[in-house]
């Protein structure tokens, strides 16, 4: 017992010794090199335009950290809205692998082969190039309703009492949709859906062919059967695996960079590139997606305990 | 991803020992190549050929120090890299030089732990656009989308330029060279923004049709292009630094990849200094006293680079002409 806690001592010493010793080598390194280093660069101006916004207002005369702010809305626009389709998409396709229907069942079977095994960052060029390269300039754009124009610079719709409308080079008012967002949010919620539809199948299919078989003879159709009897069983298996989608979704939406849509990663990409701070920069990127990732766990635990099975120990 | 090698710097520095005592000139004699940082692809200043060589006025910086240090320009290595990966690759020792059509400016110089030794190409940042947008001007480019490279001074001329006339535009911000020109290229911006000098490479080595793209006139910074040394090792900044001059001063002298042969017996006394027939002037850098003669010889004087790399592709000398032609080549006495 004794013997026990002397080792976890001296394990948690050397590791508290090797953050030390990194710690003090890197600010002796630095300091050796004149390289600047702490975070006060964060007050000061930024100096570079963000294409695109969430929540925040930005221009360039607004400090570094109003810049990260931004880039992390935009993070969480890109990844809130992901979970939410690639959740809808994935359910849709795990229940359509497992159909009667033969040709909706291999549909479905090819789709998760091909997306989940093209890596994500060709899916992405792949939805960028379609849509920046396919779709006509602004002065030829289409127009399939009223007020929503579609071209190689978004779809922009309009807002009641605010249409958008040709000036010059681009459209002003209404909300618009960039192709960088789309190419991105079209390449995560694909990929993702690939992986939640197996997760998806594999919870039903978990579920033992006894529980069906009953749920038939107590004359529940297919139908009330999936929703009353398999389902509710199936969540508890999906639940755990799910999160880790999650996390990863959240964790590939910093692929952003490669297609320009100023996520947080390529706003401190930037950062780090004017004022030379890198170690200063991965940190942020680390602390903030570690902060994402723990909440999104938090979340769904929390979640997972209130679906697992009352009285089961765990 | 990119990140990947921001965080191996990082790591660089924080395992670098605190008390690395090898100088450069040391490491690099040792290791027997330069290692240089270049650009990943821009005709004229970085780019393999056809067969795989490095050519281009930064790449001869790098083939001119070997020549000065080895007597051999081609014991060179070249590390293509990212304007976001230039300086961190420098910082943690990655390269030796970094010739990678870097803008000289204060903060850099100062602040990330860098020296810039000179500038081999004066240049400033420029706009092209879509000839069918029948823009003249670029105080017509209200509202425009615009393509440009993060991490770039030209990145915050262009905010500052549309700032200060009341202006609005989108940024793209795409990194890799490749992607941003397809960006510009199919439309998705009106306006892709660099150096004018690579504006003139690119309009001339990737568009298809070169004539659909037009340079606006206005050119709305400055941007001296220079090759930069880890702070540090004075000894290492003294070498690419008068490699550099030494490339110039001959151009001055008349001296040319072709000539310099006749002129080692010369009775100038200029010249005699140059080619190490008087003086110590190589001693004292730590190098061969014929460390001059070998950069003419191999890789020519600034005019020769200028002419091999980027005439061919539509330059003008302009302001990078000699000083005693009305230009801004200028290297200090070689005495």
């Amino acid at each position: 017992m004794k013997k026990s806690w002397l080792w976890q001592a001296a394990l948690i010493g050397a590791a508290g010794f090797a953050v030390w010793y990194f710690a003090s080598n890197t600010a002796q390194n630095l300091e050796a090199r004149r390289i600047a280093s702490g975070f006060g660069f964060l007050s000061r101006e930024a100096g570079f335009e963000i294409g695109e916004t969430t929540f925040f207002s930005y221009s360039a005369a607004d400090t570094y950290l109003r810049a990260l702010a931004v880039g992390l809305a935009n993070t969480f626009r890109i990844a809130a809205l992901g979970i939410v389709l690639a959740t809808l998409l994935g359910a849709a396709i795990g229940l359509a692998r497992l159909a009667p229907n033969w040709l909706l069942a291999r549909l479905a079977g090819a789709y998760v082969e091909l997306l989940r095994n093209v890596p994500l960052l060709v899916q992405l060029f792949f939805w960028y190039a379609l849509i920046s390269e396919n779709l006509p300039a602004p002065a030829e754009a289409l127009n399939p309703l009223p007020g929503v124009f579609l071209s190689n610079r978004g779809l922009y719709f309009p807002l009641p009492g605010d249409f958008p409308e040709l000036s010059g080079f681009n459209f002003t008012g209404g909300v618009g949709l960039t192709p960088e967002f789309a190419a991105l949010l079209l390449g995560l919620v694909t990929y993702t859906a690939a992986f939640i539809a197996e997760i998806v199948r594999a919870g039903i299919l978990s579920v033992p062919r006894g529980q069906v078989d009953a749920a038939y003879s107590m004359g529940l159709a297919r139908r009330g059967a999936m929703r009353y009897i398999v389902l509710p069983q199936a969540l508890r298996l999906v639940v755990p695996p799910l999160t880790s989608q999650y996390l990863n979704l959240t964790k590939n939406s910093s692929l952003a960079v490669a297609i320009g849509y100023p996520d947080l990663v390529s706003i401190a990409n930037t950062t780090m590139n004017q004022t030379g701070q890198a170690i200063e920069g991965i940190v942020v990127i680390m602390a903030v997606y570690l902060t994402i990732s723990l909440s999104i766990s938090l979340v769904m635990n929390g979640y997972n305990r209130r679906v697992a099975l009352r009285g089961v120990a765990r | 991803m990119r990140p990947v090698l921001a965080v191996l710097a990082a790591l660089a520095v924080l395992c670098a020992a605190p008390a690395a005592a090898q100088s450069t000139l040391e490491a690099v004699s040792k290791k027997g190549h330069v290692q240089c940082g270049v650009n990943v692809g821009l005709a004229g200043f970085s780019q393999p050929d056809s067969q795989g060589a490095w050519k281009g006025i930064d790449v001869d910086v790098c083939r001119a120090v070997a020549a000065a240090v080895f007597g051999d320009a081609s014991k060179v290595r070249y590390t293509p890299l990212t304007a976001q990966q230039r300086f961190t690759a420098l910082q943690s020792g990655e390269v030796d030089i970094l010739s990678r059509n870097t803008t000289w400016t204060i903060t850099r110089d100062t602040s990330l732990g860098l020296n810039f030794v000179g500038v081999n190409y004066y240049d400033g940042q420029g706009f092209m656009v879509h000839a069918k947008r029948k823009v003249k001007s670029a105080k017509q480019l209200n509202g425009a989308t615009v393509c440009v490279q993060p991490g770039t001074t030209t990145e915050l001329n262009l905010a500052d330029y549309f700032r200060s006339h009341n202006m609005k535009f989108k940024p793209v911000v795409i990194e890799k060279l490749e992607e941003v020109l397809n960006a510009y290229f199919s439309g998705r911006c009106d306006v892709y923004t660099t150096d004018v000098s690579g504006l003139v490479a690119v309009r001339a080595s990737r568009a298809t049709k070169p004539g659909e793209h037009i340079i606006l006139p206005e050119v709305i910074s400055k941007e001296p292009l220079g090759p930069a040394v880890r702070h540090g090792d004075d000894r290492w900044f003294d070498i690419v630094k008068w490699s550099l001059f030494a490339m110039i001063e001959a151009e001055e002298l008349g001296l040319s990849s072709k000539n310099i042969e006749q002129q080692l017996t010369t009775t100038n006394p200029s010249i005699q200094r140059f080619v190490g027939a008087s003086g110590d002037i190589g001693k004292m850098m730590g190098l061969d006293n014929r460390w001059a003669v070998n950069i003419v010889k191999q890789v020519g004087n600034y005019g020769e680079s200028f002419d091999a790399n980027l005439k061919p592709l539509g330059f003008e000398r302009g302001i990078n002409k000699l000083w005693t032609q009305g230009g801004l080549m200028y290297a200090p006495p070689i005495r």
